[in-house]
């Protein structure tokens, strides 16, 4: 349904051109949900913002590569155009949910707005819909509720009207960017329920942007790991963790505090910093922290490559250098740093 | 080992809410309300709870940054509420504070240098001051040359460094660290744990951890405790809390962790609790979790279960519930 083919979107500063997504490929099919999972810097924000050709331009630029929504390149298409698919095929949901809403207007009017610009329908007949909505996303008394303003709703509530108005048009596609982020973990076991069941009911697909692992384990079947602007490793949820093919995946799993460990042991330190999307290192982007990297790594970029059917990663190393180099850390760890309690 | 170093009695810390042009008290936000605990020497106490359950509250109130409304702060054995501004200035060498945000709490027109030694000039310890500087910088893994630049200059991982590196200044016996990794990335944060194990181990400290997140808390902690509106829901060692949790709530603040593992986050039984925190301002009556308790009960309503140990089948696991889960989680699950 939607198809993302070599995107690059680069960002002119005053510092150098900022290569924030450099090279990115992969698709979204009706109904899956897609986890994309990276740290802060890595580019998931702008590759999201890409899709819905939300980033400024200028300074943002596209130098290579196509978005295709159903068969439409959207990186072609006039501002027009565009309107009819934001929010109405292509929906998003955003972060904040304490900044994302107009404080001085009513949820009813926010949600009315949504649902009267892509659809012609009376208002009493959209007030219906956003009835409907308010419910569907589990806001208790909704008919009330239309009336009240952002603030006097919680954050958990607030990020459900998002919701609500993100689907106000039936959307294909739903972009959660850290859509928890911002919520307490009670709160965001019931936001990631409330989209597990909205996605159930009207098989909306949904891209799922975060940077906490275990919700991408919990809801994403395809999970793309992003380091400095790239795809670094792709697979389905099980590949990812348990099939681990490169070293980054590997490392971040490594250093996450586990609440069901067995044992007390040392955090598994990934050394330094992600790097300066200005001047990216020469090679591999993850090789001045990567604990296997070799003299090669220093000069080739690698690609990403075919590990099982659907399972791709972007190194260097063999399986067998990779199982190797893992051996040799774990025995290091075993010897020095193990600390049981 | 087990000597306390700081002991907490029934703090209570109310905000009165002021309105009207006289400014009259109308009510009050009970932001800690009843909360005991004692911190052992060189052990790491954890305290866990949802944003607006008083943790930050209660770790500025130690610090002396607010007055406790009633209550006692024991350091040492004595209380320090009674403490003139010259006893506590000097008491208060030993309590220091990393806070959250790396971003904030370091002045961005102080260079590096200059931040770590403020504690030390406080204190009249000049002598030798920028080598006892370096020293610290180089304990938290700071390079010499970063001596002189600006917070803008380093990530916030390094800007969190410094911040330990000002707490560790004066060779305090307690820290108290205020979510001091909620804002750094994950292969960061692992970078900042780690390190402030490594400084526990070689200088003895006694850390009180303050943290939302579940599994950094299980990690480093000794003890844990858990938070709900000002009130302690739960305290215990560290492993009988995460293996066998009695309190309705701390089960369900584990079950709603995602874990980064299918399969196991598959296999797992969910507590989804419904509903949000109350306000402080007017909690409930009785039992301040029973709206949105699933097995609260009338009597739940109307009587404040007391903090209470089962010295027979879990000793030191205190736990305010009337029905604690120990035999009743296989109960509720085939209900």
């Amino acid at each position: 349904m939607l198809e993302v083919k070599n995107l690059k979107a680069h960002i002119d500063t005053a510092d150098g051109v900022v290569k924030a997504v450099d090279g990115v490929s992969f698709t979204i099919k009706p109904g899956e949900t897609v986890g994309i999972v990276g740290e802060s810097g890595s580019g998931k924000s702008v590759l999201a913002h890409s899709i819905m050709q939300l980033n400024p331009k200028p300074p943002t630029f596209y130098p290579e590569g196509e978005i295709l929504f159903e068969g439409k390149n959207l990186l072609q298409l006039k501002e027009k155009e565009l309107q009819n698919i934001r929010g109405n095929e292509i929906a998003m949901v955003y972060q904040d949910p304490m900044s994302s809403l107009n404080p001085v207007f009513k949820i009813g009017d926010q949600l009315m707005e949504a649902i009267l610009t892509h659809q012609h329908m009376p208002k009493s007949k959209a007030k219906m819909r956003a009835i409907e909505l308010l419910t569907d996303v589990g806001i208790p008394d909704p008919e009330k509720r239309l009336n009240a303003y952002p603030h006097q709703f919680s954050g958990g509530m607030r990020q459900r009207v998002l919701i609500a108005i993100a689907l106000a048009c039936n959307p294909k596609i739903l972009i959660a960017d850290e859509p928890t982020t911002a919520l307490d973990v009670t709160i965001q076991a019931q936001i990631l329920e409330l989209m597990k069941s909205i996605q159930d009911k009207y098989g909306t697909a949904i891209v799922l942007i975060s940077h906490d692992l275990g919700v991408i384990a919990q809801m994403a079947e395809k999970v793309l790991v992003m380091y400095s602007g790239r795809i670094v490793e792709k697979g389905s949820v099980e590949d990812i963790f348990y099939h681990t093919s490169m070293p980054y995946t590997w490392s971040l799993l490594r250093s996450l505090p586990q609440i069901d460990a067995e044992s007390r042991h040392r955090l598994f330190n990934i050394e330094g910093q992600p790097p300066n999307l200005i001047h990216p290192p020469n090679g591999c982007n993850f090789h001045p922290r990567c604990p296997f990297a070799t003299e090669q790594c220093k000069m080739v970029d690698p690609e990403l490559t075919k590990r099982s059917a659907n399972h791709y990663a972007a190194c260097l190393l063999s399986e067998v250098e990779f199982k190797e180099g893992k051996k040799r850390i774990e025995n290091a760890e075993k010897e020095g740093g193990l600390k049981h309690v | 080992m087990s000597e306390s170093l700081l002991e907490i009695r029934d703090l209570k810390m109310h905000f009165p809410m002021k309105q009207g042009v006289f400014q009259r008290t109308k009510n009050e936000v009970k932001a800690v309300n009843g909360v005991s605990f004692t911190v052992n020497k060189g052990e790491t106490l954890g305290i866990v709870g949802e944003s607006g359950c008083g943790k930050s509250t209660l770790a500025r109130t130690i610090v002396g940054l607010l007055k406790p409304t009633s209550g006692d702060i024991l350091f040492e054995g004595e209380s320090i509420l009674q403490y003139n501004a010259k006893e506590f200035h000097r008491l208060r060498r030993n309590i220091q504070m990393v806070y959250q945000d790396p971003f904030t709490s370091l002045n961005p027109r102080m260079r590096a240098g200059d931040i770590i030694s403020a504690p030390l000039k406080a204190y009249n310890q000049t002598d030798n001051l920028k080598n006892r500087v370096l020293e610290l910088m180089d304990l938290v893994g700071l390079k010499a040359e970063d001596y002189h630049k600006l917070p803008h200059q380093f990530s916030g991982g390094q800007r969190q460094r410094i911040g330990i590196a000002r707490a560790l200044a004066l060779n305090p016996k307690l820290i108290i660290l205020d979510e001091p990794v909620s804002a750094l990335d994950v292969s960061v944060q692992a970078q900042v744990i780690n390190l402030l194990e490594d400084l526990q181990e070689e200088l003895g400290l006694t850390y009180l951890f303050i943290a939302h997140d579940l599994s950094v808390i299980r990690h480093i902690s000794d003890k844990v405790g858990v938070m709900y509106l000002g009130k302690m829901m739960e305290l215990s060692e560290s492993e009988s809390l995460y293996k066998n949790a009695r309190h309705p709530y701390t089960n369900a603040l584990l079950s709603a962790i995602p874990i980064p593992s299918s399969a196991r986050e598959k296999k797992r039984e969910r507590i989804v609790l419904t509903g949000e925190l109350p306000s402080p301002s007017e909690p409930p009556s009785g039992c301040v979790f029973h709206t949105r308790c699933p097995f609260a009960t009338e009597f739940c309503k109307g009587n404040v279960p007391a903090f209470d140990v089962d010295e027979d089948n879990s000793p030191g696991h205190y736990v305010s519930c009337f029905y604690p889960m120990d035999n009743k989680r296989e109960e509720f699950a085939r209900q």
